[in-house]
């Protein structure tokens, strides 16, 4: 992949060029930041800075927590209370770690969210988006883990509860979830491995976003439009793009400091409104809690979890297939990892020569359906399980894995795209007519559907 | 019939929040509104002072305070007692030392750097973080944002508790348990308040109500003791980075502006 064509760092003086053929250090610095960006991103295309910004955040606060807390059973809840009362700004950090794992998240899903409707993971984006959901992998197993930390009622319950996921798998379920948790029950070990592997994934995933971050600056960023840059000339190549910075770092960075304002409202007024009552509570082993709800952004996939219970046809049917191999508890947790599966399956399991769902008539009520069903089961995941809540789970569960395996399949063969533009400086000026148009009041001009 | 459905929603919502609660059913809180609430809701000093002295000559009895430190009595933003009141404090309480007695452990007169006792009678459980724990009330799943604007809601359970004796009690295998409102049920605790159990120096009516939301106040603080200082550092962030996000929008716009121009008067081939 050549990559459009754009200018490159010249070194000019004796210093630079001297530091430029031993390493050409400012050099890649000078191309990352100056990476010739389609000039009609609109405003999902912020997330990858929040996320950015995120990782930074919780590995810095993480850092200075790390300086106080002490990683033992006996210890941990206590230490927890030391830095909340009298590390100085330690309930700041704290709560900015705590909070910031929700920012993460809320970031990451509405970063997913644009990739699935924009097609950003079909070709030649699709390593792109498989690093992507690694990443998304160990953002979940380094929140969990996170979690237990303070070891409150919710952290040792909810690791019980999790950790016991992996005992349901059969034949070696029960020397794994030995293993996982260091013990025959979450204990002290487990404790210390999750606090080691805790310090240990935020620098895995930093490694991941360089390798995220280098697949799409060698494939260019995905655009509204799903048109690709024009690349035979320069010339033609800027009239498509421009350079990152500083058009789109300052249009990031306008984006960021809005939600950050918002985070540190959240953080300043109401830092436990995300949180579990419960885990102001030291953990028991002796006293479960009524009801064990994990985080919210595990939610969704808590539901599909538990949707598949023993009294679901296919469940049974896949029960007596295998000859009671896979039972109830394990087909949810195939159905939960799963879930994750078809997901990164989606640049193959997706058929239409269209990218963007803005030209896709069919596909975009079927995608609005599937971010409508993401909260509902996000929904049922926090309701008991029992009455309908089971049922809606279940539903939601299917239409989850539907969406992916039927409905993305189909659509590509069923479905009559609309006309796309040629290039994306065509939508940019059709864009900046429309806007100009509705902010007069005047003629009805064409708006391309959004 | 959007409406009904509306509240229904909440109300399964809210029952989810009520079985989060350790123990006891989905009992009645009553809203109180506290000085703490809201954005600039703060500590009314004088109400804090009220309820340690509600806490120390009723709650103390059983429970204990042990993640708080006796010096924070004299902290801003908090009961803030004078420095000399905090030493008299701390040597009226006694605690236990491993270090006395040639390793054996003594109990000695506390200083300011101790912390409070830790529950005296091993089923009552301690109150340092109970405001917290018994939060949920006002949490994400009871009404949207009313943590925001009413408080997290664990002051309003602790003096709903207090309040909420109807005199009912039953015996079950050897033990008295008393019936309780706001526990939804049947708890061990007997009614600790019963109107002038304290006698207030500022010449406050020591009414059941009044003694339950001092305390519940108080017991706010003790969970979080940091709440003003916190306050204060959203109100400076959010003023920073408030203004921050309006001088980048004009940044952005005016660094936009002349390649938007461009876009209109050259119209794409």
């Amino acid at each position: 992949m050549s990559g459009i064509p754009h200018d490159h760092y010249e070194p000019t003086t004796q210093g630079e060029k001297w530091l430029h053929s031993r390493l050409p250090i400012v050099g890649l610095m000078y191309d990352t930041i100056m990476i010739p960006t389609p000039k009609n991103l609109n405003w999902m295309w912020i997330w990858g800075i929040v996320l950015t910004f995120c990782l930074a955040l919780q590995i810095i606060t993480g850092i200075v927590l790390v300086m106080h807390y002490t990683p033992h059973a006996d210890y941990a809840f206590a230490s927890v209370e030391h830095i909340m009362r009298n590390v100085n700004g330690g309930h700041m950090i704290r709560y900015l770690h705590q909070n910031g794992a929700s920012l993460f998240f809320i970031a990451v899903y509405a970063h997913i969210f644009r990739g699935l409707y924009y097609g950003s993971y079909k070709a030649p984006r699709e390593i792109t988006w498989i690093i992507g959901i690694l990443i998304y992998l160990a953002m979940m197993a380094t929140a969990f883990m996170g979690y237990v930390l303070p070891w409150g009622q919710m952290s040792f319950w909810g690791a019980t509860v999790i950790t016991g996921l992996f005992g349901a798998i059969p034949f070696v379920g029960d020397a794994l979830l030995v293993w996982l948790q260091g013990g025959p029950a979450v204990d002290n070990a487990t404790l210390q491995r999750f606090f080691s592997l805790h310090y240990l994934l935020p620098f895995v995933i930093a490694g991941l976003v360089i390798v995220h971050i280098w697949a799409f600056h060698t494939t260019g960023n995905n655009n509204p439009t799903g048109v690709e840059v024009r690349r035979t000339s320069k010339e033609e190549a800027e009239r498509d793009t421009l350079p990152f910075w500083p058009y789109f770092v300052m249009k990031d960075l306008f984006a960021l400091a809005l939600i950050l304002t918002i985070f540190f409202a959240v953080v300043g007024f109401m830092p436990n409104y995300l949180g579990h009552p419960d885990n102001y509570i030291e953990a028991n082993a002796l006293a479960t809690p009524a009801h064990i709800v994990p985080e919210w952004y595990f939610l969704p996939f808590y539901a599909i979890l538990r949707a598949f219970d023993g009294e679901v046809w296919l469940v049974i049917a896949v029960n007596w297939i295998t000859f009671g191999i896979v039972d109830a508890k394990f087909f949810g947790v195939l159905a939960m990892f799963g879930a994750i599966v078809v997901m990164a399956l989606a640049p193959w399991l997706d058929t239409s020569s269209v990218r963007s769902g803005r030209y896709r008539p069919m596909f975009k009520w079927w995608f609005a359906v599937f971010v409508v069903n993401f909260f509902v089961l996000m929904w049922a995941g926090a309701m008991p399980a029992e009455g309908i809540y089971p049922y809606i789970a279940l539903i939601g569960s299917t239409y989850w894995f539907a969406y992916f395996l039927v409905i993305l399949p189909l659509l590509g063969v069923i479905e009559k795209p609309l006309p796309q533009p040629s290039t994306i400086e065509e939508d940019f000026t059709a864009q900046l007519a429309a806007a100009k148009a509705k902010a007069t009041g005047g003629a009805t001009v064409a708006t391309p559907a959004e | 019939m959007l409406r009904k459905l509306a509240l229904s929603t909440v109300a399964a919502l809210g029952l989810s929040a009520g079985g989060a609660f350790a123990a006891g059913g989905a009992g009645y809180v009553e809203d109180y509104s506290f000085s703490f609430e809201g954005p600039f809701g703060t500590y009314d000093q004088m109400q804090l002072q009220r309820g340690l002295q509600v806490y120390t000559e009723i709650c103390a009895a059983c429970h204990g305070l042990r993640y708080v430190p006796i010096r924070t009595l004299g902290d801003p933003g908090g009961p803030e007692l004078p420095e000399d009141q905090v030493r008299a404090y701390a040597d009226m309480i006694e605690v236990w030392d491993p270090t006395l007695d040639d390793g054996f452990g003594d109990f000695r007169p506390a200083t300011p750097v101790d912390h409070f006792p830790a529950s005296s009678l091993s089923n009552a459980p301690d109150l340092s973080l109970m405001a917290k724990a018994r939060a949920g009330f006002h949490g994400p799943y009871g009404t949207g944002l009313n943590q925001l604007f009413r408080g997290m809601g664990g002051a309003e359970y602790i003096a709903s508790l207090l309040t909420g004796y109807t005199g009912g009690d039953k015996e079950e295998a050897g033990a008295f348990l008393y019936e309780n409102t706001a526990y939804g049920g049947y708890l061990a605790m007997a009614q600790p308040l019963w109107g002038d159990d304290v006698f207030y120096e500022d010449g406050t009516p020591a009414t059941i109500e009044q003694q339950a939301q001092d305390v519940a106040a108080f017991l706010m603080w003790a969970a979080e003791p940091k709440m003003m200082a916190r306050k204060q550092t959203g109100f400076v962030a959010v003023i920073f980075l408030g203004t921050l996000t309006i001088l980048l929008y004009l940044t952005n716009k005016r660094l936009w502006a002349p390649i938007k121009a461009r876009a209109k008067t050259t119209p794409a081939e």
